[in-house]
């Protein structure tokens, strides 16, 4: 029985990632920031993304990401992702799901945007996919093999106040960051900081894949704040990482990012790329999926 | 089995999520339709453009490229919701109407950088002004309707 609306599903999402009507996605180049800028309504974005990061005194690894990104309306954004990795030498695992929804605050455009984010996280000790860095979080932290972490279960809620500004060209985005282990563990807290711009700001009269209004160029900085027992910049870790996004007329958009730590509790290296497409319509064909006549 | 699970609890809320966007009036055409009541609420905010706003100029209004451009821009962010001719979609209004028509550029800009966000029309401040403001080049240049076409469309 649960099979099969599945098998429609995923039957629907490859029919309709091939033959919907492409839609350029104007996408922000960012992996770990968020800005303001929500899903359209009724369009469902797939995303994957891969992490390739150093591990001193231990196995590098390869985490990966698939997310679902829905428009509800116009002022809020759901999520969800399926985590895994694969540190060299150690078996691959599933490391995890997590639910997110963004909800845009104010009406109208200002110079400040907020939004607001709330996340619920169902994943075990062999999450490295470094969506976020909050607390004291530490290179060690990632060193345990998976046979030893895969069974440590963790329930997390993620709040974040994203502030994000459009001006001439750029986007700022800062985002502040709580989390709670539901197991009695505290507040923990973190940041992340983002700025980018497109190469050009004005459109090109043609159709063309390298024109430079689609490669967006910028770079973000994040780490923790420690807990409520200990906040500050210390004992954790901090990246910087620039970014590059290309966002294609057909509707993909890729991205790149090399990271590097900026302290000795930080992994010296993260390579990030991801892909994703933006499906239009996604909304109709689920009323159809679930029995609505048009 | 768990994310099987997720994923169909995430079925069921779309499925609920665009019933909703369904009911309220999304996804019907012709002119007596909730797409069209839906539309005059939009056009609606248009009014509500503050004056200095509304008086900006387009200053791309005579860059020779700035109307092609914003042909292209139109296709790729707005057709998919206003159709390929403006004249309105399954789920956004017709633009071509007087209160569309006979908007400012200004005013057009606006209502692109702002959006109508608890009415499904999403923000475009993503795109560069640049960007938006030959769009609105684009939006300048579409025509109202011929009398021929309104009849067929009811």
């Amino acid at each position: 029985m649960t099979r099969s609306p599945l098998l429609l599903l995923l039957a629907a999402l490859l029919h309709s990632a091939v033959f919907s009507r492409p839609l350029k996605a104007q996408e922000n180049p960012y992996f770990v920031a968020y800005d303001h800028n929500l899903e359209e309504p009724g369009n469902l974005e797939v995303e994957y993304f891969s992490t390739y990061g150093t591990q001193r005194t231990g196995n590098d690894f390869h985490a990966f990401w698939t997310e679902f990104e829905y428009g509800v309306t116009a002022w809020w954004t759901i999520e969800f992702y399926l985590d895994g990795q694969s540190p060299f030498h150690d078996s691959t695992v599933y490391s995890g799901s997590k639910w997110e929804n963004r909800f845009r605050v104010l009406k109208h455009e200002h110079w400040i945007n907020p939004v607001l984010y709330a996340e619920f996280e169902d994943i075990n000790g062999t999450d490295k996919t470094l969506k976020e860095v909050v607390g004291h979080d530490v290179e060690s932290d990632y060193l345990a093999p998976n046979g030893l972490t895969r069974s440590e279960h963790k329930r997390e809620i993620e709040l974040k106040l994203i502030l994000s500004s459009n001006t001439k060209g750029w986007n700022f985005s800062e985002n502040i960051i709580t989390e709670k282990n539901l197991s009695n563990e505290p507040w923990e807290f973190g940041y992340a900081l983002a700025a980018s711009r497109p190469l050009a700001l004005k459109a090109a009269a043609k159709r063309c894949n390298f024109c430079p209004q689609h490669f967006i160029v910028g770079a973000e900085m994040y780490g923790g704040l420690g807990d409520r027992h200990s906040f500050g910049l210390r004992e954790t870790s901090h990246y910087l990482a620039p970014v590059v996004g290309w966002n294609l007329p057909s509707g993909w958009t890729l991205r790149l990012s090399p990271g590097f730590g900026l302290n000795d509790n930080s992994h010296r290296f993260l390579l990030r790329w991801g892909v994703s497409r933006e499906i239009s319509g996604f909304d109709q064909l689920v009323r159809r999926l679930f029995g609505a006549k048009s | 089995m768990k994310p099987v699970l997720l994923l169909l609890a995430l079925c069921a809320l779309l499925a609920a999520a665009s019933e909703s966007a369904a009911n309220s009036g999304i996804g019907h055409y012709g002119f007596n339709s909730p797409q069209f009541r839906l539309g005059a609420d939009t056009y609606g905010e248009l009014r509500k453009a503050p004056e200095k706003a509304a008086s900006r100029a387009n200053p791309l209004q005579n860059d020779p490229d700035a109307l092609t451009a914003g042909r292209l821009l139109f296709e790729d962010h707005c057709a998919e919701c206003h159709g390929d001719d403006a004249k309105g979609g399954r789920k956004g209004p017709s633009l071509r109407v007087p209160d569309v028509l006979d908007a400012t550029p200004g005013t057009l800009f606006w209502l692109l950088t702002n959006g109508v966000v608890r009415k499904k029309m999403p923000a475009w401040s993503k795109l560069p002004e640049p960007q938006r403001w030959q769009l609105v080049r684009f939006l300048k240049s579409v025509e109202a309707p011929k009398l021929s076409e309104s009849v067929d469309k009811r």
